[in-house]
């Protein structure tokens, strides 16, 4: 894909996050939806082209009143909106739509008109995987930490840092749900869910959502935010079945998403300013940055509990308080996106100062799929 | 009112020989025979170079502890907390999911690399599910 041909022109979450009891899941995309449109100074009629997930395209066109003449329902878990920009870049590239709107929202915690996730008991995963006991992401991601701590020589105490370094980030976030400082040992003391992992290690449960609104770099210099621009993209998918990952040690469709989308840009690790990377549970930024090349694998560990991601650290990672500490209502990697946006327009709550370039990289199901979308707010 | 039972798993066609191997106590993998590759989960041709000509065998049913977690919290239907959830390397390559029985569900006795050896468990006249135990000897 041609670099800094397509833009990000709107971006904006849910006018509320965290615990919103009075509305369904349909109307959290339409807040976040209208907010975008409103941030980007457009009107609903502007858009032709949607993509969402979990949600069908035609639930969100028909809601919202768009008639499109492009649409993407690609749903591959929580980095389903990773792959949309890249879609969405795409086709406006190709002229098959001018204005893309992503939108993403979960009734996470209240539960209110969303929809079941349920395994067939005739599935692969229903066959072969539900009869051992697992039962939703917290029995599941984590199963493969233990080997990669092992191959790695990675300690319980540094996958503990990144619960705390991400307090840190969220305690500079007003919207950030978990704003108390914890230290490691409150991590590891804190309430056991799946061995090795312990509730600080796991994603908060939230409601929220989030809108994003793409258009041509050439109409986007029209618009009232400042235009972050398509740097570079990459995705791929493995396998829905955890225990079938080809290794532990490494998550494979990671390998293919996150070097694809720095090719396609053009850049080196130096060149990062800021980085998310999604972390529904406290193993991902460790398996993020040894897969997307900026170190090796048994380095990961120690750079992050030395301090390295942390503010003021050489590579602020995950500056809202992500998954841990920000919100996750189940599908993140529209937060993760809006923070990279936020970053690029330089109007982040805990902003890193002449950020340049931010990568930001998905997971979807358990290291099932990934996405990669590199920004830049330089033409 | 019953214990709310454990997920039961529903053979397709492409599977069918898996659970009637278990049932009859024995652990069924298929290989290629155009590649000799080994694969799970089962499938009526080999991932690895495509080929429709492939065998069931039964299988070792020796392996490793390849990794797990003990899970504490929510518990799935039919299962008593803390449960190790656990992935089993076969001697023959593929990996899957299982239980490990006969061994304390403890980071102590559950040792990464330990050897184990298949076992089975019947939860209906249907269906069994092959599980590990630590090997002997």
């Amino acid at each position: 894909m041609r670099r800094n041909a397509v833009a990000v022109v709107g971006a904006a979450e849910t006018t509320e996050l965290g615990v919103i009891p009075n509305m369904s899941q349909l109307q959290l995309h339409a807040d976040a939806a209208l907010n975008a449109i409103k941030d980007a100074g457009l009107k609903l009629s502007d858009i032709d082209g949607i993509a969402t997930a979990v949600e069908t395209p035609q639930q969100i066109a028909h809601y919202l009143g768009i008639t499109p003449t492009w649409v993407d329902g690609t749903s591959v878990g929580g980095c389903s909106f990773m792959l949309h920009v890249r879609h969405a870049a795409a086709a406006i590239e190709a002229g098959l739509c001018k204005t893309v709107l992503i939108t993403h929202a979960e009734s996470g915690k209240s539960m209110i008109g969303k929809l079941p996730r349920s395994i067939p008991a005739d599935s692969l995963q229903g066959q072969f995987e539900a009869p051992y006991g697992v039962y939703g992401p917290p029995s599941m991601f984590p199963i493969p930490v233990l080997r990669y701590m092992k191959t790695h020589g990675i300690t319980h105490e540094q996958i503990a840092s990144v619960a705390v370094f991400q307090r840190e980030w969220a305690a500079k976030n007003p919207r950030a749900m978990m704003k108390a400082p914890i230290t490691v040992e409150d991590v590891l003391n804190s309430k056991m869910i799946a061995y090795p992992f312990r509730i600080l290690q796991c994603c908060l449960v939230t409601d929220g959502g989030g809108a994003l609104i793409l258009t041509s770099a050439d109409r986007a210099k029209d618009f009232p935010n400042k235009p972050v621009y398509i740097l570079g993209t990459g995705e791929s998918v493995e396998t829905p079945m955890v225990s079938q990952m080809r290794t532990f040690d490494s998550s494979r469709a990671f390998t293919v998403a996150g070097p694809t989308a720095f090719r396609e840009a053009g850049i080196t690790h130096k060149d990062v300013d800021h980085l998310m990377i999604y972390d529904a549970f406290a193993h991902l930024p460790l398996y993020g940055l040894g897969d997307l090349g900026f170190m090796p694998h048994e380095e990961t560990g120690k750079f992050i509990a030395d301090g390295n991601t942390r503010p003021g650290g050489k590579l602020p990672m995950n500056t809202n308080g992500g998954g841990l500490s920000y919100m996750h209502s189940g599908m993140y990697g529209m937060y993760a996106l809006q923070e990279s946006v936020r970053q690029m327009r330089g109007i982040a709550p805990a902003q890193v100062p002449g950020a340049k370039i931010s990568v930001c990289h998905g997971v979807g199901g358990m290291f099932a799929a990934s996405g990669t979308v590199i920004f830049t707010n330089e033409k | 009112m019953a214990e709310p039972a454990r997920a039961r798993p529903k053979p397709t066609p492409e599977t069918q020989h898996y659970w009637d191997g278990a049932k009859a106590g024995e652990l069924r993998l298929q290989r290629c025979d155009d590649c000799s590759n080994v694969y799970f989960p089962p499938r009526p041709f080999c991932p690895g170079c495509a080929s429709r000509k492939v065998s069931v065998f039964k299988a070792s049913g020796k392996g490793f502890l390849y990794s797990y977690v003990i899970n504490h919290r929510p518990a799935a239907p039919g299962f008593t907390p803390p449960y190790a959830i656990a992935v089993v390397e076969l001697e023959e390559g593929p990996r899957l999911m299982s239980n490990i029985i006969d061994c304390p569900q403890t980071p102590e006795a559950l040792e990464l690399d330990m050897k184990l050896e298949v076992a089975f468990e019947k939860l209906d006249d249907a269906i069994t599910l092959p599980v590990f135990r630590p090997a002997k000897g």
